[in-house]
Protein backbone atom coordinates (compact mmCIF):
# COMPACT_ATOMS: atom_id res chain seq x y z
CA UNK A 1 0.00 0.00 0.00
CA UNK A 2 1.26 3.45 -0.95
CA UNK A 3 1.74 5.71 2.06
CA UNK A 4 3.72 8.74 0.97
CA UNK A 5 1.02 10.71 -0.80
CA UNK A 6 1.38 14.24 -2.11
CA UNK A 7 -1.35 16.70 -1.16
CA UNK A 8 -1.80 17.10 -4.93
CA UNK A 9 -2.69 13.41 -5.27
CA UNK A 10 -5.66 14.20 -3.02
CA UNK A 11 -6.61 17.77 -3.98
CA UNK A 12 -5.79 17.15 -7.62
CA UNK A 13 -4.90 16.36 -10.26
CA UNK A 14 -6.48 19.14 -12.32
CA UNK A 15 -8.12 17.39 -15.26
CA UNK A 16 -10.85 17.70 -17.83
CA UNK A 17 -13.82 15.74 -16.45
CA UNK A 18 -15.76 13.67 -15.99
CA UNK A 19 -13.64 10.64 -15.10
CA UNK A 20 -10.01 10.26 -14.09
CA UNK A 21 -9.78 6.76 -15.57
CA UNK A 22 -12.09 7.15 -18.59
CA UNK A 23 -11.10 10.70 -19.58
CA UNK A 24 -7.71 11.70 -18.12
CA UNK A 25 -6.30 8.14 -18.32
CA UNK A 26 -7.60 7.71 -21.87
CA UNK A 27 -5.96 10.96 -22.96
CA UNK A 28 -2.65 9.92 -21.38
CA UNK A 29 -2.74 6.51 -23.06
CA UNK A 30 -3.21 8.13 -26.45
CA UNK A 31 -0.40 10.56 -25.65
CA UNK A 32 1.82 7.61 -24.80
CA UNK A 33 0.93 5.81 -28.05
CA UNK A 34 1.66 8.98 -30.03
CA UNK A 35 5.03 9.39 -28.29
CA UNK A 36 6.01 5.76 -28.88
CA UNK A 37 5.00 5.86 -32.57
CA UNK A 38 7.10 9.04 -32.76
CA UNK A 39 5.88 10.07 -36.23
CA UNK A 40 2.96 12.17 -37.40
CA UNK A 41 -0.15 9.96 -37.35
CA UNK A 42 -2.38 10.34 -40.36
CA UNK A 43 -4.57 7.30 -39.77
CA UNK A 44 -5.59 5.67 -36.51
CA UNK A 45 -7.86 2.75 -35.78
CA UNK A 46 -8.83 2.84 -32.10
CA UNK A 47 -10.02 -0.45 -30.64
CA UNK A 48 -11.79 -0.04 -27.28
CA UNK A 49 -12.53 -2.83 -24.81
CA UNK A 50 -14.44 -3.30 -21.55
CA UNK A 51 -15.74 -0.19 -19.79
CA UNK A 52 -13.88 2.03 -22.29
CA UNK A 53 -16.28 0.59 -24.86
CA UNK A 54 -19.29 0.84 -22.53
CA UNK A 55 -18.94 4.54 -21.62
CA UNK A 56 -17.12 5.67 -24.75
CA UNK A 57 -19.31 8.71 -25.42
CA UNK A 58 -20.69 9.45 -21.94
CA UNK A 59 -17.29 9.98 -20.38
CA UNK A 60 -15.79 11.76 -23.35
CA UNK A 61 -13.45 8.79 -23.77
CA UNK A 62 -13.71 9.13 -27.56
CA UNK A 63 -12.60 12.79 -27.40
CA UNK A 64 -9.86 12.02 -24.87
CA UNK A 65 -8.42 9.19 -27.01
CA UNK A 66 -8.41 11.25 -30.21
CA UNK A 67 -7.23 14.34 -28.31
CA UNK A 68 -4.24 12.47 -26.94
CA UNK A 69 -3.32 11.32 -30.44
CA UNK A 70 -3.10 14.95 -31.62
CA UNK A 71 -1.04 15.98 -28.62
CA UNK A 72 -3.62 17.33 -26.16
CA UNK A 73 -2.92 16.68 -22.46
CA UNK A 74 -5.49 15.68 -19.77
CA UNK A 75 -6.15 19.25 -18.54
CA UNK A 76 -6.35 20.87 -22.00
CA UNK A 77 -9.62 22.78 -22.34
CA UNK A 78 -9.69 22.00 -26.07
CA UNK A 79 -10.33 18.31 -25.25
CA UNK A 80 -14.14 18.58 -25.72
CA UNK A 81 -13.46 19.76 -29.32
CA UNK A 82 -10.83 17.10 -30.01
CA UNK A 83 -12.78 15.30 -32.74
CA UNK A 84 -13.10 18.50 -34.81
CA UNK A 85 -9.48 19.45 -34.13
CA UNK A 86 -8.33 16.02 -35.32
CA UNK A 87 -10.23 16.39 -38.59
CA UNK A 88 -8.71 19.84 -39.06
CA UNK A 89 -5.26 18.37 -38.38
CA UNK A 90 -5.85 15.72 -41.04
CA UNK A 91 -5.99 12.73 -38.72
CA UNK A 92 -8.34 10.04 -39.98
CA UNK A 93 -9.63 7.94 -37.06
CA UNK A 94 -12.12 5.12 -36.59
CA UNK A 95 -13.39 3.52 -33.41
CA UNK A 96 -13.85 -0.23 -33.22
CA UNK A 97 -15.93 -1.39 -30.28
CA UNK A 98 -14.60 -4.77 -29.23
CA UNK A 99 -17.07 -7.17 -27.63
CA UNK A 100 -14.56 -9.66 -26.22
CA UNK A 101 -13.56 -9.49 -22.56
CA UNK A 102 -10.03 -8.12 -22.17
CA UNK A 103 -7.54 -8.75 -19.40
CA UNK A 104 -8.03 -5.19 -18.11
CA UNK A 105 -11.37 -3.37 -17.74
CA UNK A 106 -10.18 -0.17 -19.49
CA UNK A 107 -8.15 -1.38 -22.44
CA UNK A 108 -7.43 0.30 -25.78
CA UNK A 109 -5.36 -0.61 -28.83
CA UNK A 110 -4.16 2.08 -31.23
CA UNK A 111 -3.25 1.03 -34.77
CA UNK A 112 -1.38 4.01 -36.13
CA UNK A 113 -0.15 4.71 -39.65
CA UNK A 114 2.00 7.27 -41.41
CA UNK A 115 1.57 6.91 -45.16
CA UNK A 116 4.65 8.92 -46.20
CA UNK A 117 7.04 6.81 -44.17
CA UNK A 118 5.01 3.66 -44.79
CA UNK A 119 5.06 3.23 -41.04
CA UNK A 120 2.64 1.22 -38.94
CA UNK A 121 2.59 0.54 -35.22
CA UNK A 122 0.14 -1.00 -32.81
CA UNK A 123 0.25 0.12 -29.17
CA UNK A 124 -2.04 -1.25 -26.43
CA UNK A 125 -2.53 0.02 -22.91
CA UNK A 126 -4.87 0.21 -19.95
CA UNK A 127 -6.14 2.94 -17.69
CA UNK A 128 -5.64 1.61 -14.20
CA UNK A 129 -7.37 4.17 -11.96
CA UNK A 130 -6.84 7.74 -10.81
CA UNK A 131 -5.60 8.69 -14.29
CA UNK A 132 -2.67 6.28 -14.06
CA UNK A 133 -1.88 4.17 -17.10
CA UNK A 134 0.21 1.26 -18.26
CA UNK A 135 1.28 0.52 -21.83
CA UNK A 136 0.98 -3.26 -22.24
CA UNK A 137 2.02 -4.03 -25.81
CA UNK A 138 3.97 -2.58 -28.74
CA UNK A 139 3.29 -4.50 -31.96
CA UNK A 140 3.75 -8.18 -31.01
CA UNK A 141 5.73 -7.62 -27.83
CA UNK A 142 3.97 -7.70 -24.46
CA UNK A 143 5.63 -5.31 -22.01
CA UNK A 144 4.88 -2.88 -19.19
CA UNK A 145 5.53 0.88 -19.26
CA UNK A 146 4.01 3.26 -16.69
CA UNK A 147 5.50 6.53 -18.01
CA UNK A 148 5.69 7.84 -14.44
CA UNK A 149 9.40 8.44 -15.05
CA UNK A 150 11.41 9.73 -17.98
CA UNK A 151 11.42 6.65 -20.18
CA UNK A 152 13.61 5.27 -22.95
CA UNK A 153 12.06 2.71 -25.27
CA UNK A 154 14.89 0.97 -27.11
CA UNK A 155 13.95 -1.28 -30.01
CA UNK A 156 17.05 -3.43 -30.57
CA UNK A 157 18.33 -6.80 -31.73
CA UNK A 158 18.48 -9.39 -28.94
CA UNK A 159 22.23 -10.08 -28.66
CA UNK A 160 25.04 -9.83 -26.08
CA UNK A 161 26.24 -6.34 -25.21
CA UNK A 162 23.10 -4.43 -26.18
CA UNK A 163 22.34 -3.42 -22.60
CA UNK A 164 25.95 -2.52 -21.86
CA UNK A 165 26.22 -0.17 -24.83
CA UNK A 166 23.12 1.78 -23.70
CA UNK A 167 24.05 1.73 -20.02
CA UNK A 168 27.57 2.99 -20.75
CA UNK A 169 26.29 6.10 -22.51
CA UNK A 170 23.86 6.81 -19.64
CA UNK A 171 26.57 6.27 -17.02
CA UNK A 172 29.03 8.53 -18.86
CA UNK A 173 26.40 11.27 -18.73
CA UNK A 174 25.55 10.87 -15.04
CA UNK A 175 22.06 9.56 -15.77
CA UNK A 176 20.71 7.20 -13.14
CA UNK A 177 18.57 4.21 -14.16
CA UNK A 178 15.57 3.77 -11.82
CA UNK A 179 14.40 0.53 -13.41
CA UNK A 180 15.10 -1.54 -16.47
CA UNK A 181 13.18 -4.31 -18.18
CA UNK A 182 13.79 -6.43 -21.28
CA UNK A 183 11.10 -7.91 -23.49
CA UNK A 184 11.72 -9.96 -26.64
CA UNK A 185 9.62 -11.75 -29.21
CA UNK A 186 12.10 -14.62 -29.53
CA UNK A 187 15.80 -15.37 -29.08
CA UNK A 188 17.98 -13.24 -31.42
CA UNK A 189 14.83 -11.45 -32.65
CA UNK A 190 13.77 -7.83 -32.17
CA UNK A 191 13.46 -6.88 -28.51
CA UNK A 192 12.52 -3.91 -26.37
CA UNK A 193 14.59 -2.47 -23.56
CA UNK A 194 12.52 -0.18 -21.32
CA UNK A 195 14.56 2.11 -19.07
CA UNK A 196 13.06 4.44 -16.50
CA UNK A 197 15.53 7.17 -15.65
CA UNK A 198 15.74 9.83 -12.94
CA UNK A 199 17.13 12.67 -15.04
CA UNK A 200 15.79 14.13 -18.28
CA UNK A 201 17.94 13.36 -21.31
CA UNK A 202 19.71 16.04 -23.29
CA UNK A 203 19.72 16.08 -27.06
CA UNK A 204 23.41 15.16 -27.31
CA UNK A 205 22.89 12.04 -25.20
CA UNK A 206 19.90 11.02 -27.28
CA UNK A 207 21.97 11.44 -30.44
CA UNK A 208 24.71 9.25 -28.96
CA UNK A 209 22.14 6.56 -28.15
CA UNK A 210 20.66 6.81 -31.63
CA UNK A 211 24.05 6.30 -33.22
CA UNK A 212 24.28 2.81 -31.72
CA UNK A 213 23.99 0.12 -34.43
CA UNK A 214 20.74 -1.85 -34.85
CA UNK A 215 18.86 0.28 -32.37
CA UNK A 216 16.01 2.70 -32.53
CA UNK A 217 15.63 4.83 -29.43
CA UNK A 218 12.50 6.71 -28.37
CA UNK A 219 12.60 9.09 -25.43
CA UNK A 220 9.40 9.98 -23.57
CA UNK A 221 9.74 12.69 -20.92
CA UNK A 222 7.81 12.05 -17.69
CA UNK A 223 4.11 12.25 -18.62
CA UNK A 224 2.82 13.17 -15.16
CA UNK B 1 10.21 14.80 9.68
CA UNK B 2 6.66 16.01 8.96
CA UNK B 3 5.37 12.81 7.37
CA UNK B 4 1.97 11.59 8.58
CA UNK B 5 -0.18 8.66 7.54
CA UNK B 6 -2.68 8.44 10.41
CA UNK B 7 -4.55 10.46 13.02
CA UNK B 8 -1.90 9.65 15.64
CA UNK B 9 0.86 11.12 13.44
CA UNK B 10 -1.16 14.30 12.88
CA UNK B 11 -1.88 14.73 16.60
CA UNK B 12 1.72 14.05 17.59
CA UNK B 13 3.35 16.33 15.00
CA UNK B 14 0.96 19.27 15.26
CA UNK B 15 1.49 19.18 19.06
CA UNK B 16 5.26 18.80 18.79
CA UNK B 17 5.71 21.75 16.41
CA UNK B 18 2.73 23.75 17.73
CA UNK B 19 1.23 24.05 14.24
CA UNK B 20 -2.16 23.60 12.54
CA UNK B 21 -3.06 20.65 10.30
CA UNK B 22 -2.78 22.85 7.20
CA UNK B 23 0.73 23.93 8.23
CA UNK B 24 1.73 20.30 8.80
CA UNK B 25 0.40 19.40 5.33
CA UNK B 26 2.26 22.30 3.74
CA UNK B 27 5.55 21.53 5.51
CA UNK B 28 5.37 17.81 4.65
CA UNK B 29 4.69 18.57 0.99
CA UNK B 30 7.56 21.06 0.88
CA UNK B 31 9.81 18.45 2.50
CA UNK B 32 8.89 15.60 0.11
CA UNK B 33 9.20 17.80 -2.99
CA UNK B 34 12.30 19.62 -1.69
CA UNK B 35 10.74 23.04 -2.29
CA UNK B 36 9.79 26.05 -0.20
CA UNK B 37 6.40 26.11 1.58
CA UNK B 38 5.46 29.13 -0.55
CA UNK B 39 5.73 26.96 -3.69
CA UNK B 40 3.25 24.51 -2.21
CA UNK B 41 0.86 27.33 -1.27
CA UNK B 42 1.07 28.81 -4.76
CA UNK B 43 0.33 25.50 -6.41
CA UNK B 44 -2.62 24.85 -4.09
CA UNK B 45 -3.94 28.31 -4.86
CA UNK B 46 -4.11 27.29 -8.54
CA UNK B 47 -6.45 24.46 -7.56
CA UNK B 48 -8.57 26.96 -5.61
CA UNK B 49 -8.77 29.19 -8.69
CA UNK B 50 -10.07 26.29 -10.81
CA UNK B 51 -12.67 25.48 -8.13
CA UNK B 52 -13.87 29.10 -8.02
CA UNK B 53 -14.22 29.17 -11.80
CA UNK B 54 -16.27 25.96 -11.74
CA UNK B 55 -18.65 27.46 -9.18
CA UNK B 56 -18.97 30.79 -10.95
CA UNK B 57 -19.80 29.26 -14.33
CA UNK B 58 -21.59 26.22 -12.92
CA UNK B 59 -24.37 28.11 -11.10
CA UNK B 60 -25.27 29.88 -14.35
CA UNK B 61 -24.99 27.13 -16.95
CA UNK B 62 -27.98 25.09 -18.09
CA UNK B 63 -25.99 23.16 -20.72
CA UNK B 64 -26.66 19.42 -20.43
CA UNK B 65 -23.86 17.04 -19.44
CA UNK B 66 -22.20 14.92 -22.14
CA UNK B 67 -24.05 11.85 -20.86
CA UNK B 68 -27.23 13.92 -21.01
CA UNK B 69 -28.57 12.96 -17.57
CA UNK B 70 -27.81 16.17 -15.62
CA UNK B 71 -27.16 19.90 -16.10
CA UNK B 72 -29.17 22.86 -14.84
CA UNK B 73 -29.88 21.75 -11.27
CA UNK B 74 -27.16 24.02 -9.90
CA UNK B 75 -28.77 27.07 -11.52
CA UNK B 76 -32.17 26.18 -10.09
CA UNK B 77 -30.73 25.60 -6.62
CA UNK B 78 -28.66 28.78 -6.67
CA UNK B 79 -31.71 30.82 -7.61
CA UNK B 80 -33.66 29.20 -4.76
CA UNK B 81 -30.83 29.70 -2.27
CA UNK B 82 -30.59 33.41 -2.90
CA UNK B 83 -34.24 34.35 -3.59
CA UNK B 84 -36.27 32.08 -1.31
CA UNK B 85 -36.10 31.14 2.34
CA UNK B 86 -34.38 27.73 2.30
CA UNK B 87 -35.28 25.43 5.20
CA UNK B 88 -31.63 24.88 6.17
CA UNK B 89 -30.70 28.54 5.78
CA UNK B 90 -29.05 30.43 2.92
CA UNK B 91 -25.54 29.08 3.55
CA UNK B 92 -26.47 25.40 3.30
CA UNK B 93 -28.62 25.95 0.19
CA UNK B 94 -25.85 27.96 -1.49
CA UNK B 95 -23.24 25.32 -0.62
CA UNK B 96 -25.51 22.62 -2.08
CA UNK B 97 -25.88 24.72 -5.25
CA UNK B 98 -22.08 24.97 -5.48
CA UNK B 99 -21.63 21.20 -5.15
CA UNK B 100 -24.15 20.66 -7.95
CA UNK B 101 -22.35 23.36 -9.98
CA UNK B 102 -18.91 21.74 -9.77
CA UNK B 103 -20.18 18.22 -10.48
CA UNK B 104 -22.26 19.43 -13.42
CA UNK B 105 -19.22 21.23 -14.83
CA UNK B 106 -17.25 17.99 -14.43
CA UNK B 107 -19.92 16.13 -16.40
CA UNK B 108 -19.68 18.80 -19.14
CA UNK B 109 -15.99 18.03 -19.69
CA UNK B 110 -14.82 21.23 -18.01
CA UNK B 111 -11.44 21.56 -16.26
CA UNK B 112 -11.90 20.50 -12.62
CA UNK B 113 -9.85 19.47 -9.60
CA UNK B 114 -10.28 15.83 -8.56
CA UNK B 115 -10.91 16.14 -4.81
CA UNK B 116 -10.13 13.43 -3.91
CA UNK B 117 -11.68 12.03 -7.14
CA UNK B 118 -13.50 13.47 -10.14
CA UNK B 119 -16.73 11.81 -8.97
CA UNK B 120 -16.54 13.58 -5.59
CA UNK B 121 -15.12 16.85 -6.92
CA UNK B 122 -17.98 19.04 -5.64
CA UNK B 123 -17.98 18.55 -1.87
CA UNK B 124 -14.78 20.26 -0.73
CA UNK B 125 -14.94 23.35 -2.99
CA UNK B 126 -18.63 23.86 -2.22
CA UNK B 127 -18.14 23.77 1.56
CA UNK B 128 -14.99 25.87 1.64
CA UNK B 129 -16.02 28.55 -0.83
CA UNK B 130 -19.58 28.95 0.51
CA UNK B 131 -18.39 29.27 4.11
CA UNK B 132 -15.49 31.45 3.01
CA UNK B 133 -17.92 33.89 1.39
CA UNK B 134 -20.19 34.01 4.43
CA UNK B 135 -17.26 34.60 6.78
CA UNK B 136 -15.35 36.95 4.48
CA UNK B 137 -12.21 34.77 4.30
CA UNK B 138 -9.45 35.46 1.77
CA UNK B 139 -7.75 33.11 -0.69
CA UNK B 140 -4.89 32.43 1.71
CA UNK B 141 -7.34 31.09 4.31
CA UNK B 142 -9.10 28.95 1.69
CA UNK B 143 -5.77 27.63 0.41
CA UNK B 144 -4.84 26.60 3.95
CA UNK B 145 -8.26 24.93 4.28
CA UNK B 146 -7.52 22.90 1.12
CA UNK B 147 -4.23 21.77 2.68
CA UNK B 148 -6.06 20.75 5.85
CA UNK B 149 -8.55 18.78 3.71
CA UNK B 150 -5.75 17.05 1.83
CA UNK B 151 -4.12 15.92 5.10
CA UNK B 152 -7.34 14.13 6.07
CA UNK B 153 -7.55 12.71 2.54
CA UNK B 154 -4.01 11.36 2.85
CA UNK B 155 -4.91 9.62 6.13
CA UNK B 156 -7.92 7.98 4.45
CA UNK B 157 -6.01 7.03 1.27
CA UNK B 158 -3.13 5.57 3.28
CA UNK B 159 -5.36 3.67 5.72
CA UNK B 160 -8.22 2.63 3.43
CA UNK B 161 -9.02 3.82 -0.11
CA UNK B 162 -10.41 6.80 -2.00
CA UNK B 163 -11.52 4.77 -5.01
CA UNK B 164 -15.19 3.98 -5.66
CA UNK B 165 -14.21 0.81 -7.52
CA UNK B 166 -12.46 -0.41 -4.35
CA UNK B 167 -14.64 0.98 -1.56
CA UNK B 168 -17.88 2.33 -3.00
CA UNK B 169 -19.10 5.93 -2.71
CA UNK B 170 -18.21 6.07 1.00
CA UNK B 171 -14.60 6.15 -0.25
CA UNK B 172 -15.29 9.03 -2.64
CA UNK B 173 -18.06 11.34 -1.34
CA UNK B 174 -17.49 9.96 2.18
CA UNK B 175 -13.80 10.86 2.07
CA UNK B 176 -14.54 14.25 0.51
CA UNK B 177 -17.09 14.97 3.23
CA UNK B 178 -14.61 14.08 6.00
CA UNK B 179 -11.96 16.25 4.35
CA UNK B 180 -14.37 19.19 4.09
CA UNK B 181 -15.57 18.80 7.69
CA UNK B 182 -12.04 19.05 9.06
CA UNK B 183 -11.17 22.00 6.80
CA UNK B 184 -14.31 23.89 7.86
CA UNK B 185 -13.37 23.49 11.51
CA UNK B 186 -9.91 24.97 10.91
CA UNK B 187 -11.49 27.84 8.92
CA UNK B 188 -13.77 28.56 11.89
CA UNK B 189 -10.81 28.63 14.27
CA UNK B 190 -11.35 25.18 15.82
CA UNK B 191 -8.56 23.07 17.33
CA UNK B 192 -6.65 20.19 15.72
CA UNK B 193 -8.64 17.75 17.81
CA UNK B 194 -11.94 19.34 16.74
CA UNK B 195 -10.84 18.98 13.09
CA UNK B 196 -10.11 15.29 13.57
CA UNK B 197 -13.39 14.74 15.40
CA UNK B 198 -15.31 16.46 12.61
CA UNK B 199 -13.61 14.21 10.02
CA UNK B 200 -14.35 11.09 12.06
CA UNK B 201 -18.02 12.00 12.49
CA UNK B 202 -18.48 12.91 8.83
CA UNK B 203 -16.87 9.69 7.57
CA UNK B 204 -18.81 7.57 10.07
CA UNK B 205 -22.09 8.95 8.73
CA UNK B 206 -21.17 7.87 5.21
CA UNK B 207 -20.14 4.26 5.94
CA UNK B 208 -21.82 1.80 3.61
CA UNK B 209 -22.62 4.31 0.87
CA UNK B 210 -22.59 2.38 -2.40
CA UNK B 211 -21.26 3.42 -5.82
CA UNK B 212 -24.05 2.80 -8.34
CA UNK B 213 -23.67 5.16 -11.30
CA UNK B 214 -26.55 4.96 -13.80
CA UNK B 215 -25.18 3.65 -17.12
CA UNK B 216 -21.69 3.94 -15.59
CA UNK B 217 -21.74 7.73 -15.98
CA UNK B 218 -20.48 10.16 -13.32
CA UNK B 219 -23.87 11.90 -13.28
CA UNK B 220 -26.71 10.10 -11.47
CA UNK B 221 -26.68 9.77 -8.49
CA UNK B 222 -23.17 11.26 -8.14
CA UNK B 223 -24.02 14.96 -8.50
CA UNK B 224 -26.70 14.93 -5.78
CA UNK B 225 -24.60 12.70 -3.54
CA UNK B 226 -22.00 15.48 -3.56
CA UNK B 227 -24.72 17.81 -2.29
CA UNK B 228 -25.47 15.46 0.59
CA UNK B 229 -21.74 15.20 1.32
CA UNK B 230 -21.82 18.98 1.81
CA UNK B 231 -24.72 18.87 4.29
CA UNK B 232 -23.04 16.07 6.20
CA UNK B 233 -19.72 17.95 6.35
CA UNK B 234 -21.35 21.12 7.68
CA UNK B 235 -23.32 19.16 10.32
CA UNK B 236 -20.19 17.29 11.45
CA UNK B 237 -18.11 20.49 11.57
CA UNK B 238 -20.77 22.25 13.63
CA UNK B 239 -20.97 19.33 16.05
CA UNK B 240 -17.20 19.36 16.50
CA UNK B 241 -17.12 23.15 16.95
CA UNK B 242 -19.85 22.82 19.58
CA UNK B 243 -17.48 20.52 21.48
CA UNK B 244 -18.95 17.15 20.57
CA UNK B 245 -16.37 14.39 20.08
CA UNK B 246 -16.50 11.19 18.04
CA UNK B 247 -16.71 8.13 20.28
CA UNK B 248 -14.81 6.16 17.63
CA UNK B 249 -11.42 7.73 16.76
CA UNK B 250 -10.73 8.68 13.12
CA UNK B 251 -8.11 5.94 12.61
CA UNK B 252 -10.65 3.29 13.63
CA UNK B 253 -13.36 4.81 11.43
CA UNK B 254 -10.93 4.70 8.49
CA UNK B 255 -10.22 1.03 9.21
CA UNK B 256 -13.97 0.36 9.46
CA UNK B 257 -14.49 2.10 6.11
CA UNK B 258 -11.90 -0.16 4.53
CA UNK B 259 -13.60 -3.28 5.93
CA UNK B 260 -17.06 -2.11 4.82
CA UNK B 261 -15.63 -1.48 1.35
CA UNK B 262 -14.27 -4.99 1.27
CA UNK B 263 -17.66 -6.36 2.30
CA UNK B 264 -19.49 -4.44 -0.43
CA UNK B 265 -20.43 -6.76 -3.28
CA UNK B 266 -18.88 -6.14 -6.70
CA UNK B 267 -22.27 -4.93 -7.99
CA UNK B 268 -22.09 -1.92 -5.66
CA UNK B 269 -18.57 -0.79 -6.49
CA UNK B 270 -18.77 1.38 -9.63
CA UNK B 271 -19.81 -1.47 -11.92
CA UNK B 272 -23.28 0.00 -12.63
CA UNK B 273 -24.79 -3.41 -11.90
CA UNK B 274 -26.50 -2.72 -8.57
CA UNK B 275 -28.20 -0.03 -6.48
CA UNK B 276 -30.10 2.62 -8.44
CA UNK B 277 -28.05 1.67 -11.53
CA UNK B 278 -30.07 -1.57 -11.60
CA UNK B 279 -33.44 0.19 -11.25
CA UNK B 280 -36.12 0.02 -13.94
CA UNK B 281 -35.61 3.68 -14.92
CA UNK B 282 -31.85 3.23 -15.11
CA UNK B 283 -32.31 0.23 -17.42
CA UNK B 284 -34.50 2.32 -19.70
CA UNK B 285 -31.92 5.14 -19.74
CA UNK B 286 -29.25 2.60 -20.58
CA UNK B 287 -31.27 1.21 -23.50
CA UNK B 288 -31.91 4.70 -24.83
CA UNK B 289 -28.23 5.72 -24.67
CA UNK B 290 -26.90 2.54 -26.29
CA UNK B 291 -29.47 2.91 -29.08
CA UNK B 292 -28.35 6.46 -29.93
CA UNK B 293 -24.70 5.34 -29.78
CA UNK B 294 -25.40 2.49 -32.21
CA UNK B 295 -27.08 4.93 -34.62
CA UNK B 296 -24.08 7.28 -34.52
CA UNK B 297 -21.28 4.80 -35.11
Amino acid sequence: MQSDYSVFDIVGPIIIGPSSSHTAGACRLAGAARAIFNKPIDDAEIHVYGSFAATLRGHGTDKALVGGLIGLVPDDERLPRALDLAREAGLKYRFVIEEEMAAQPNLVRFEMRNANAGAYMSVSGASVGGGNIVVTRINNTALEISLKYHTLVVDHLDRPGAVLSVARILADNQINIASMNMYRQAKHDRAYMILEIDQPIECSVLLALRSLPDMSVIYIPQLY
Amino acid sequence: MYQYTCQKDIEEKTARYQISISELAARHEAEREEVDVSVVMERMQQSLAVMKTNIRTGVESVQPSIGGLIGGNAAVMYQYATADAPLGGELLARAVAYALAVTEENARMKRIVACPTAGACGVVPACLIAVGETRGLDDAALTRALLNASAIGIVIAAGATISGADGGCQAEVGSASAMAASALVEMAGGSVSACINAAAMALKNMLGLVCDPVDGLVEVPCSKRNAVGVANAIAAADMALAGITSVIPLDEVVRAMKEVGRALPYELRETAKGGVAASKTAQEIRRRISQSLAEDI
